[in-house]
């Protein structure tokens, strides 16, 4: 059996929490600004957004640009859930993951066949149906959208993000993971070395698109309003910039691409109407100069840690 | 009553042509494209967009009539597609196709929101440039901008198919568009080749956002967005890469529209012709007039 307290597991949790702690900490003794406060948690909501995407568009290497689509039902089924039936915050938010992750199934099963420029082509519309129907919902309040208490605390969105990553990240490492990045590296190949390519595709799909929801139902949860304009496709596309500027199939690349560009949106915003132009000159140098983004296909990993005692108990057997 | 019912549907067949005339201008030029070099070009729409504002530049501050607003915002944006290709495609052109794909949304994003900085966000009104005249033929109505749309776009049109087809420039696309390397060493310049792709199906955007303009007479920096991707929606519903297939696909279109909007479910319009692109990539992604291609090994 392995040893699940090695040194890395053991500094990347200290870590985990002494982050928490200390945010936690500041929040409690009203020292955090609102404004920082709301930055941090709409990082954590883009983090896992662009894990989620990056499992489907980095490490499986499909290209979808409807994760909008998913995350808007992960919020409104939420907000139904919670606002409208009164229902405690966290049925909302699994109820909103599983609907986006039934989604992604019933989109994903038939429109997996195609590849490349057409199911990004079939995604994005995929995204735009999900929001015309919220917009001539009226239970849902249409185009104007409806208001909810804002439920979500620091805890509860740190706490999700950080177990949805190590989950993500498990799969990543696990024999499915592996399989998954099989397809990406080389489809045929893979097929023939007998892994179900259809299947690990759709798990990857469906996996992304269950944490879109969850994603979309804290922020349903959190900014008190929800409209179907939220959720167009330039969302969509600003969640794929963050996984291109981090690194298409790394993880942690994603995580750091959620951050710079949350980061930047937020120091841009005396000035909105730069943002984007910022936004699209960045993707478009990005493309031309570093296609594979700041970490490419590498990991950040505290693996420099675990050298030692992987030593001691190679020589002990 | 039954009347009413013919010259309702009369109608809509007489709005769903003007519109998908449009589309099919529009869904030329992405079918172009795609047809010679594997990109589907996001920013297509935004170029259409320009096109549109160009032809208000024209009409409103130079105070030029119709035709030559149209001929300055086609040149304009021909000269734009052909900057957008040299700068952001052509230094991928042998990257992967992910890499120009995203590029491409880069350039789209860059021309809505570098026009927003501008020319700000504010709707503009596009003058009128047609009279008011309208031709009622048993109780249907054509305006006078309605056959001066058809009439640009099927005379459009006509150009296009004859440049691709009886001259040297149109043959020498084909080529490339069959096979790059190859038309290549039979001393085909595919640099300049590409670029007039582009100049042309950037030309027929201007020319579909100028006529867009003068049909809903508003105009903004984001116009390009939902009809541009409409047009796509278009092209591969008539076969991404097959230029008949483009107009047939951009009229289909409009008329599936306007019919849904007849059927009082406007709101629903959107959807459908997304509907439509899933059902059609999933049944039969080749398109309407595309044929099969084998995966090789």
């Amino acid at each position: 059996m392995r040893n699940w307290f090695n040194r890395q597991n053991i500094v990347s949790l200290l870590g985990i929490v002494l982050l928490y702690g200390v945010i936690q900490g500041l929040i409690v003794l009203d020292i955090m600004p609102p404004f920082y406060k709301l930055t941090l948690i709409q990082i954590c909501i883009y983090i896992i957004l662009a894990t989620s995407l990056n499992l489907i568009n980095g490490i499986t290497g499909q290209f979808s640009i409807g994760h909008a689509g998913f995350m808007a039902i992960g919020a409104y089924i939420s907000a139904i859930v919670t606002a409208i039936q009164h229902g405690p915050l966290a049925l909302g938010l699994l109820a909103g993951a599983i609907a986006a992750a039934l989604a992604g199934l019933l989109v994903g099963l038939p429109t997996l066949r195609l590849n490349g420029d057409y199911l990004a082509i079939a995604t994005l519309g995929f995204g735009e149906i999900v929001r015309i129907i919220f917009l001539n919902t009226d239970y849902v309040g249409g185009a104007a959208g409806f208001t909810l208490p804002s439920t979500i605390t620091w805890t509860w969105a740190f706490g999700l993000m950080a177990v949805s990553v190590v989950l993500m990240k498990n799969f990543v490492g696990s024999t499915h993971g592996r399989a998954c990045i099989s397809i990406r590296e080389n489809e045929i190949a893979a097929e023939s070395m007998g892994v179900n390519t259809t299947k690990y595709k759709v798990i990857a799909f469906t996996m992304g698109a269950f944490f879109a929801g969850l994603a979309g139902g804290i922020y349903a949860n959190y900014f008190y309003i929800i409209q179907p304009m939220t959720f167009n496709f330039i969302l969509s596309f600003n969640i794929l910039v963050m996984i291109v500027l981090g690194g298409l199939g790394s993880m942690t690349g994603g995580i750091l691409g959620a951050i710079v560009m949350t980061l930047a949106s937020a120091l841009l915003a005396g000035v909105p109407e730069w943002r984007n132009v910022i936004t699209a000159v960045l993707l478009v140098l990005m493309m031309i100069f570093r296609p594979t983004g700041i970490m490419g296909t590498k990991e950040f990993s505290l693996n420099f840690l675990g050298k030692k005692s992987e030593k001691n108990a190679a020589s002990k057997n | 009553m039954g009347s009413s019912i013919t010259q309702q549907i009369f109608q809509q067949l007489v709005n769903g042509l003007s519109l998908g005339s449009i589309y099919a201008l529009i869904a030329l030029g992405y079918t172009m494209v795609y047809g010679i070099v594997k990109l589907i070009n996001f920013a297509h729409g935004d170029v259409m967009m320009v096109g549109a504002y160009s032809g208000w530049f024209a009409i409103t501050v130079l105070h030029w009539s119709f035709l030559p607003a149209l001929l300055f915002s086609m040149v304009a944006c021909a000269l734009l597609g052909v900057v957008i290709e040299r700068i952001a495609y052509k230094p991928l052109r042998n990257a992967s196709r992910i890499a120009a794909l995203i590029t491409a949304i880069g350039v789209s994003l860059f021309l809505e929101y570098g026009g927003m900085l501008l020319v700000t966000a504010q709707v503009r009104t596009y003058p009128p440039v047609f009279p008011e005249t309208m031709y009622s033929i048993h109780g249907v109505i054509f305006k006078y901008g309605d056959i001066v749309m058809l009439l640009t776009s099927v005379i459009l049109m006509a150009l296009l198919h004859f440049t691709v087809q009886y001259t040297k420039m149109g043959k020498a696309m084909r080529a490339v568009s069959f096979d790059k390397d190859a038309a290549l060493l039979m001393g085909i310049n595919t640099n300049n080749i590409i670029s007039f792709t582009f100049a042309i199906g950037s030309a027929l955007a201007a020319a579909a956002g100028v006529l867009m303009g003068v049909y809903f007479n508003t105009i903004d920096p984001l116009m390009g967005m939902i009809p541009g991707l409409k047009a796509f929606v278009a092209a591969v519903l008539g076969g991404i890469g097959i230029i008949p297939g483009a107009m047939v696909g951009g009229l289909m279109l409009g008329l599936i529209e306007s019919i849904v909007s007849g059927l009082g479910a406007s709101t629903w319009r959107d959807a459908v012709a997304f509907l439509i692109l899933i059902l059609v990539l999933i049944i039969k992604p080749s398109g309407l007039f595309g044929k099969n291609v084998r995966e090789k090994v």
